[in-house]
């Protein structure tokens, strides 16, 4: 075969291109999974949470979470008239093992508010990460590498909503993955399975079918700290102005 | 004259640059794993290794591909929104080998007050209990069935 040398030049990028696909291999475990057709974030109905914990626990059970750190939580807020701006929150270990009972009494509004990674579709974690040991999925769930990660903790810190925490044993950064390993299965996340109440709901924006579309238009939805511009998609439907 | 004249110097040193650039090249090659840069600025493949991760809940659609007769008892009742795992816990490899592990009743002690014991802070419409009062220490199954708690007139359901 004779080949010249114009034929070699226009050849030569397709090769490289061709060559660096062998490389990459097939990065999907889920074979009928199209990352390109889902963009993952949550529906948190704060008046269906009853503050159970189930959630909490699940996510443990199925992450291995260790004991004392959290990838999802659960707050108790107490407003009353006189401080609406600074109100009483508490988390006794995450809620794992519930709330304390309120007596009728009490003068005040009480609420839940489960908290988790907000999968941020301008997540300022991914920004700071100096290795590209976390990143935004194509299907808009934020990850962490674990093996690439050196376990500096500046994301850790850059979280606005605080939902990462070094992992103690492993030394890497580890936080809410919306469950990756089950949503590209088909499955919901451990959270939504445990909750009973469905106060917690997985959504894809971009299921034309998913009820979340009318929902929106219908709630009153917000994000938690939207003049952060994060691109949250943890939308929280009734919160409270009180809410952090 | 020409202007390389006594430049030899300048050569070699771009040749050292040119020669470190090729083994920054060589070396960048073994050490950027090859998936970099697939999606992102990240590890492309990471996503896969994420995502085959085990999976511990099995879903309500796995256990209701076999307890069809729960399905039907649940179906009516105030729990039929509420998942088998909710209160069964993580039985996925229950789902996978049923003899592997064989769940246990879980203690309705336990599990009812968890969601229902009376709270001011609990949703108003949520039905909620004071467990002494309500049942004196009756454990909850003796009046009510857990997957359709309702009570009928003839007592237990």
């Amino acid at each position: 075969m004779n080949i010249s040398r114009r034929q070699m030049l226009i050849l030569l990028p397709a090769a490289a291109v061709a060559w660096k696909s062998v490389l990459a291999g097939t990065p999907e475990a889920s074979p009928n999974y199209k990352m390109s057709e889902h963009w993952w974030g949550m529906l948190i109905d704060i008046p269906k949470c009853i503050g159970c914990g189930n959630c909490v626990r699940a996510c443990q059970t199925e992450n291995d979470v260790p004991d004392g750190l959290f990838r999802t939580w659960v707050e108790r807020y107490h407003v009353t008239d006189e401080n609406m701006v600074s109100p009483e929150v508490i988390s006794p270990d995450g809620g794992k093992q519930g709330f304390p009972a309120v007596a009728k009494e009490d003068e005040g509004k009480y609420f839940f508010v489960p908290k988790m990674c907000n999968q941020c579709a301008d997540s300022p974690c991914t920004q700071v990460c100096p290795v590209g040991a976390t990143f935004i999925s194509p299907d808009g769930v934020v990850l962490v590498d674990q093996k690439y990660c050196l376990g500096c903790a500046y994301c850790v810190q850059a979280c606005p909503y605080g939902c990462r925490y070094i992992h103690p044993q492993k030394e890497v950064a580890d936080k809410c993955t919306l469950c990756y390993h089950r949503i590209t299965k088909g499955l919901t996340t451990a959270c939504c399975e445990a909750c009973p109440t469905g106060a917690r709901q997985l959504v894809d924006l971009k299921d034309p079918k998913d009820p979340i579309h009318e929902f929106l238009k219908t709630h009153p939805v917000q994000v938690l700290k939207p003049q952060m511009a994060t691109g949250a998609k943890a939308f929280y439907n009734g919160l409270d102005g009180s809410v952090r | 004259m020409s202007v390389f004249k006594d430049a030899g110097h300048l050569f070699r040193f771009a040749g050292l640059f040119v020669l470190a650039f090729l083994v920054f090249l060589v070396v960048r090659h073994y050490v950027v794993p090859k998936s970099f840069g697939q999606y992102g600025h990240y590890r492309g493949n990471a996503i896969g290794e994420i995502a085959a991760r085990p999976v511990k809940f099995a879903g309500h659609q796995s256990c209701e591909s076999c307890h069809t007769d729960v399905l039907e008892l649940k179906k009516d009742g105030k729990h039929a929104h509420v998942n088998c795992e909710a209160c069964h816990g993580a039985l996925a490899k229950h789902a996978d080998d049923p003899t592997s592990e064989i769940p246990v009743k879980p203690d309705t002690a336990v599990l009812c007050i968890r969601c229902h014991a009376i709270s001011a802070a609990r949703p108003k419409t949520f039905p909620q209990v004071a467990a002494e009062e309500h049942s004196s220490g009756m454990p909850c199954q003796t009046c009510h069935k857990p997957h359709s708690p309702a009570m009928d007139a003839g007592g237990a359901k």
